[in-house]
């Protein structure tokens, strides 16, 4: 059974139309490559599926649950269910690194504030963050960021991360060092859809792809699937060009 | 030939911005007071907007009230100076910085120094992501970001108020002693004896409805932010803007307002 589907979905801005009739599914433990070329809306698609946007028509199902009539409040048990890796991080530039990871487990449990400070003290060892406890989101590097973001966004152990450009803009050494992040939460068995331009990246987390072009799902499936394709789109992505 | 006039596309574009800022903040005001009664409640975020908006905020209120009580008694004392009206003085200055000028510029001060910084901080949350962090998180905007600087607004705005009421009067009597050759003596009787609880309460009700005038409107601004930081300017000024006009077209429906209740009691 499929964990995440979107069925129909459409998406407007104004007279701008982003999507139309887009459809994909992520069965659980599986990890989707959604891509694109900029501005294809795969962020709009991301969004959509943890309520920060509305589709104007169409079906976002989690666990087989349809959320797009969800208010703020019937969201609130989706989104401790489905992370968002945002693409800068989006920390709390007010709060430390510790402050930030504790948002939700304060928010969200009734943990007291030394089992919270251990649960903070394994996730960023885990992370190889520890250092940074203490420090305020404008005193990190960007890779810093969005691996603590990506800390904050699983310290909820959610079933789904979504990931929104997790290494655009980075060096190699902060690419690889959220590569290794993403695998090491696919092989817990999170379910994951990955938006992004960093083919290499892209080809080593996704059991599948999903290509937007032209407001729609162009093709879909897995490596060996899209080999078949005649698209050009598609062979340049095997090929490993940028979209 | 000139084209035809569409009048009704004329009149929607006209006050289009308007009614989506009278509607946005209606219904960001309703959000606000539904979620004021569910759990959890930001009391240490309430505390740091209380020392932003309060504590940072009161030099200027000093400043402020200090240097109108003094012009003020300078002004009336030299134009009464005349007739020989200069032993009113006392009244007339502390009866209108009550009534008016100390809830009226304390409001405008904190309009400018806390509507900006709470416009422009919250359009810089909004672009860099903060804002949808806090829903992505399963948590509520309204409750951890316009809740705490509301409330705030709300305790801090009054107590400035009295404060700037103090000091006002007393920059009064400092040049009413100073300058109008007044004893000071003489000065603090009058002020005693002439200004009551009417004059009080009639500027001291106005502080709640300018707090709102001033945080709901910087919240909004803040919030609808959209397209980059280009725009954060431009929230901070509509929302400096948007209060300080609140404030003073308010000002004079709620001075009408409390007239007719002074007249009830």
């Amino acid at each position: 059974m499929a964990l995440i589907e979107v069925v129909n979905f459409e998406k407007s801005f104004g007279e701008k139309v982003i999507h139309r009739d887009v459809s994909f599914y992520v069965k659980k433990g599986e990890c989707l490559g959604l891509v694109g070329g900029s501005g294809a809306g795969k962020s709009v698609i991301l969004r959509s599926l943890i309520g920060l946007e509305k589709p104007d028509s169409g079906q976002i199902l989690i666990n087989g649950v349809d959320i797009v009539p969800f208010n703020e409040q019937q969201l609130v048990p989706i989104r401790k269910q489905v992370a968002y890796a945002f693409q800068g991080g989006a920390l709390f530039d007010s709060m430390t690194v510790y402050e930030n990871l504790a948002y939700p487990l304060r928010a969200h449990t009734e943990l007291p504030e030394t089992a919270i400070a251990e649960k903070i003290h394994l996730q960023l060892a885990e992370f190889g963050l520890e250092k940074s406890i203490h420090q305020y989101p404008g005193e990190l590097s960007g890779g810093m960021q969005k691996r603590i973001g990506l800390a904050r966004a699983v310290i909820m152990q959610p079933e789904i991360i979504l990931y929104d450009e997790p290494t655009a803009g980075l060096d190699p050494y902060n690419t690889k060092k959220i590569q290794e992040l993403i695998l090491r939460l696919k092989a817990k068995g999170v379910t994951a859809i990955l938006v992004t331009h960093d083919i290499p990246t892209a080809m080593a987390v996704c059991d599948k792809f999903a290509f937007l072009k032209d407001k729609v799902i162009a093709e879909q499936g897995t490596i060996d699937q899209l080999k078949t394709r005649n698209d050009s789109l598609i062979q340049k992505f095997i090929e490993g060009n940028i979209l | 030939m000139s084209e035809p006039v569409d009048l009704p596309a004329m009149i929607t574009k006209r006050f289009k911005e308007p009614l989506e800022f009278l509607g946005g903040v209606a219904l960001l005001a309703k959000d606000t007071v539904k979620e004021l009664r569910t759990r959890p409640f930001y009391g240490s975020l309430l505390i740091d907007q209380i020392y932003l908006v309060g504590v940072k905020s009161l030099p200027l209120v000093l400043i402020t009230a200090l240097s109108t009580g003094m012009v003020m008694a300078l002004q009336y004392g030299l134009g009464l100076e005349k007739f020989g009206g200069k032993p009113y003085v006392p009244r007339l200055v502390a009866s209108t910085i009550l009534r008016e000028m100390g809830p009226v510029f304390t409001s405008l001060m904190l309009a400018a120094r806390v509507g900006a910084g709470m416009a422009s901080e919250i359009g810089s949350m909004v672009v860099t992501q903060q804002i949808d962090a806090i829903r992505a998180l399963g948590t509520s905007p309204i409750k951890k970001i316009v809740i705490p600087r509301v409330l705030a607004c709300l305790i801090v705005l009054p107590l400035l108020v009295s404060i700037a009421n103090l000091v006002g009067n007393f920059g009064g009597l400092m040049v009413g002693s100073s300058e109008l050759n007044l004893d000071a003596q003489f000065y603090f009787r009058r002020v005693l004896e002439t200004s009551n609880l009417k004059d009080y309460i009639a500027g001291f009700g106005k502080t709640f409805f300018f707090a709102i005038f001033i945080a709901m409107p910087s919240c909004y601004f803040g919030l609808t932010v959209k397209n980059g930081t280009k725009e954060v300017g431009i929230a901070t000024t509509k929302a400096v803007v948007t209060a300080s006009l609140l404030i003073l077209t308010g000002d004079f429906f709620l001075s009408k307002l409390f007239w007719v209740i002074e007249k009830w009691l």
